[in-house]
């Protein structure tokens, strides 16, 4: 139908440890709105960066054409240069400036280094038309909503002249509304000639604007499909085509009574107080039970665990937890502590770890008292304690003194899990536990939440990885867009199933 | 494979690590030894004259409990411009309570302490419940309460105090035996050299129980021979330190109340589970929320804290100037946040030893002392003060590079 506008070609791309990439082709024709799928970890960003700029032409291997001219780019500023431009999921937006500042950041209508004001705010008038935004200017951003805020962003890129434009999950952080009016902008846009990429997880709305799908799957080009030949079962089955290993440990259980459980748990947006994160969420877990909380990136697990852990994410909370039938408090997370709750942190160098304090120290934090008398430490006892659980865990550092800094990902992962095991909790909701560890630390981390069960606790385990929730839980929720949208157990499900709730 | 040679690489930067953080406190003792040691040449032997070792005491003694206080707010991430003002402040109560009420000493104390703790609460509330950057909210308490000093005195000093008040900063323990002994040609006074014995005692004694009580646990204990050259070096000092006091009037009361002050606040942050938490919210303040501590009413506390020191240091420095006046602590501040950062306090929180601010505070006091002896004029006092500082962080900073 159309000239070919991007071509890449054989690209490989490696991290230290990690096959990012591993041949992968993909085209993109002219004027048309290009889907690009896949999993979590399956390649998109690292394509997308690789093409906006951020990883530099030299740092990976194959070619590049873009309008049938090499494209060896080293830089974001280079790339806007030849008209591609990404919006990134995380808005990159100055909050305290303008939406006509903010249009024309980095590329200021200037001469001699004196802005033409004149000049930013009719060509702003004229570019918020276009994208249709309704709203004066001159309003700073951080007074518009993200619907707003995501048509500004398409606004900033238009002014730089894009002839291709990266959309990397725009819709993850609007309402269906703002979606809806974004799809439309992108279907008005291609009208006019403009080539977008669209990175998404749902598949709807790529089934609805998409000319053509490419599918990756770890690193690898699945399928590029073009119109009329674009299904939901086509995708799926591309997506999650993987089969499952024995990398699971198996486990003996004996499910007991239900031990821990939430009734209709409501929380809202901690800024934008109308939008719901958590939306009318029951779930239970019984005594040496695992259960899963499926769901993708912003599906709004984290959110929720962490509203009812201490109700520290969210504002508005309302709804019940109950520990063996009674109901408990979690209004702090002292109390939620008390009450027999774990949290384990998905971002365990910003919340779950003290980096620059010692293995031994991070160990004990959560439940001093227990290696306390009278509020004095006890440093002997807490020394027998930290040395007890690196040995218990295979955590690898030379000593128990030994700045968390300091160790791997997967140790620090192990200090984590040793932290809250230290508290003798009932019920342990992990947030993505295995999130950036190797295989053998996976592994581990498997056979602590196995002994866990097998001690007749119980495990709420938060993860993106398809494979991983089937493999370790006995039962699973699917959760998107803060809703609990289905419940089976782990025996009748499988990842198209999944999936298929899921998008 | 990988990994072994990681977990290898890990165990050479730790073991250099660990000595470095014994080091450390070691290398602070010897850049003091050797400061004293080239004052003492500069000055020709009057820096360790026994009058000079008691007035470095009173001279410092009220920037050190600031010090002491500023650490534990260092700790948590956070800072105090205020100080300097609520000293004033209580010193000026003081002088308007007892000098023109007539109000006893022990009353006016109380009242003292209460305004102190009440001042800190109004800076923990701004600070820890509505989350004003200290800075912010210290900075504006510095005016305040230097303002208010000004306006309750009127702008005149309030003087002077009865004997039984100035005691606090100028008085010393009586001698038990009525005169003082002689040896080695000099006068002594007894009391101080019993004293001196009494804690050398008590440090063996503690010594030695922490090694029985490491090898009952099982755990590696020093070398014999490092642990009692330890002990002698250690017992050596205080006695030479008591000596000096001996030799001129004793134990200044001002020594006994910063002792306690500084055996309750080694032993909160080195040993007390509060102490712990205070560390933990200054490393990461969230996940130290999301494991169950309190982080409000930790820092209102040490905010609280804070102010009852200040409080002290305004009736200690009230007491040696003999008068309320309105310019009284200006710039303790700074010479307080100065003595942490020396003592090797990190700015970002989370790091900061007891020793290691009293360590700084007698760098910044013997300079201080020890440049006015030899006629260094106030003007560059100041500035070698301030290159000193730089210096001294730029060292920790540079440590601290290498080793990553």
């Amino acid at each position: 139908m159309s000239e070919i506008i991007l071509e890449m070609e054989n690209i490989t791309k490696h991290f230290p440890g990690v096959l990012a990439l591993d041949n992968v082709n993909f085209s993109v024709k002219e004027g048309e709105i290009h889907a690009l799928v896949g999993e979590n970890g399956a390649g998109k960003s690292t394509l997308m960066r690789i093409l906006s700029g951020v990883l530099p032409h030299g740092s990976y291997t194959g070619q590049i054409k873009f309008e049938n001219k090499k494209y060896d780019i080293k830089s974001i500023k280079q790339s806007e240069e030849k008209g591609i431009a990404i919006i990134h999921q995380e808005f990159a937006l100055s909050p305290y400036l303008s939406i006509a500042e903010n249009i024309f950041l980095g590329n200021e209508n200037s001469k001699a280094g004196i802005v033409n004001w004149e000049m930013t705010q009719n060509k702003a008038v004229e570019l918020t038309k276009r994208v249709g935004l309704v709203e004066d200017v001159s309003v700073l951003i951080k007074d518009i909503g993200v619907g707003k805020r995501q048509l500004v962003e398409i606004a900033k890129a238009l002014s730089k002249n894009v002839k291709l434009l990266i959309l990397d999950e725009p819709t993850a952080a609007l309402n269906e509304d703002d979606s809806e009016n974004l799809l439309k902008l992108l279907l008005a846009l291609k009208e006019k000639g403009l080539t977008s990429i669209l990175i998404s997880h749902k598949l709807g709305e790529v089934i609805e604007v998409a000319d053509t799908v490419t599918i990756l799957r770890d690193g690898q080009t699945i399928e590029t499909i073009a119109k009329g030949d674009i299904t939901e079962a086509r995708i799926i089955k591309g997506m999650v085509g993987r089969e499952l290993t024995d990398r699971f440990p198996k486990r003996e259980h004996t499910i007991g009574d239900i031990l821990f459980n939430v009734e209709d748990w409501n929380a809202y947006h901690p800024t934008h107080h109308d939008k719901k994160i958590t939306d009318d969420v029951n779930i239970n877990v019984r005594a040496g039970e695992v259960v899963g909380i499926a769901g993708l990136m912003g599906a709004g697990r984290t959110e929720f665990a962490m509203s009812v852990f201490g109700k520290s994410y969210g504002v508005n909370i309302s709804g019940k937890a109950y520990m063996n039938g009674k109901q408990i408090d979690t209004g702090t997370v002292g109390k939620s502590i008390k009450n027999g709750l774990a949290y384990i942190s998905e971002d365990r160098k910003g919340l779950g770890l003290i980096l620059r304090s010692s293995v031994k120290d991070n160990i004990t934090l959560p439940n001093l008292e227990k290696v306390s008398k009278a509020m004095v430490i006890n440093e002997n006892e807490e020394v027998i304690v930290a040395d007890k659980a690196v040995e218990a865990f295979r955590i690898k550092c030379p000593t128990i003194e030994q700045e968390t800094n300091d160790l791997s990902g997967g140790n620090q992962q192990k200090v984590v899990l040793a932290k809250w095991l230290f508290c003798e909790s009932e019920v342990y909701i992990m947030d993505e536990p295995t999130r950036g560890i190797d295989v053998g630390a996976k592994h581990e981390v498997y056979t602590v939440v196995n002994n866990l069960a097998a001690e007749g606790k119980a495990i709420i385990f938060i993860s993106s990885e398809l494979p991983e929730i089937l493999g370790v839980c006995d039962r699973i929720y699917v959760m998107s867009e803060g809703k609990i949208v289905g419940e089976m157990l782990s025996e009748e499900a499988d990842q198209e199933k999944i999936m298929r709730l899921l998008v | 494979m990988k990994e072994t040679n990681d977990t290898k690489a890990i165990a050479k930067t730790s073991g250099s690590k660990i000595l470095r953080g014994n080091m450390r406190q070691y290398s602070m003792v010897m850049a003091l030894v050797l400061l004293i040691v080239l004052f003492y040449f500069l000055t020709g032997g009057k820096l360790l004259k026994p009058l000079n070792i008691t007035n470095l005491i009173l001279q410092n003694g009220y920037i050190l409990i600031l010090a002491i206080g500023m650490l534990l707010v260092i700790i948590t991430a956070r800072i105090d411009l205020s100080v300097g003002s609520i000293v004033a402040f209580v010193g000026a109560i003081a002088a308007i309570m007892i000098v023109n009420m007539k109000i006893g000493v022990i009353p006016t104390i109380l009242v003292c302490l209460v305004v102190g703790a009440l001042i800190g609460a109004w800076q923990g509330f701004w600070t820890a419940y509505i989350k004003i950057p200290a800075f912010i909210t210290t900075l504006s308490s510095m005016l305040i309460f230097r303002g208010l000093t000004i306006a309750v005195l009127d702008g005149r000093s309030i003087g002077p105090f009865p004997d039984s008040f100035r005691a606090i900063s100028s008085s010393f323990v009586p001698d038990i035996v009525s005169e003082p002994i002689m040896l080695f040609g000099a006068q002594l006074n007894l009391t101080a050299l019993i004293a001196g014995f009494l804690i050398c005692l008590y440090i063996v004694f503690r010594d030695v129980n922490k090694r029985r009580a490491k090898s009952k646990y099982g755990f590696d204990t020093m070398a014999i021979w490092f642990f009692i050259i330890k002990q002698v070096i250690m017992c050596g000092a205080t006695m030479a330190f008591f000596y000096l006091l001996a030799a001129y009037n004793g134990i200044p009361t001002l020594l006994i109340i910063l002792i306690v002050l500084i055996v309750i606040y080694s032993f909160v942050t080195s040993k007390s589970v509060i102490g712990r938490r205070i560390y933990a919210v200054g490393g990461n303040e969230s996940a130290a929320r999301l494991s169950g501590i309190n982080t409000k009413r930790l820092v209102f506390a040490t905010n609280v804290n804070m102010g009852v020191l200040s409080a002290i240091a305004g009736i200690v420095f009230a007491a040696r100037l003999n008068a309320g006046t309105p310019k009284a602590g200006t710039g303790f501040e700074l010479d307080a946040i100065a003595s942490c950062f020396i003592g090797g306090a990190s700015v970002y929180g989370g790091t900061g030893t007891i020793m290691g601010a009293i360590l700084g505070c007698f760098i910044m006091g013997v300079m201080n002392n020890g440049m006015s002896i030899i006629g260094v004029s106030i003007d560059y006092q100041q500035a070698i003060k301030g290159l000193v500082i730089l210096l001294a962080v730029a060292v920790d900073m540079i440590a601290k590079d290498k080793e990553k």
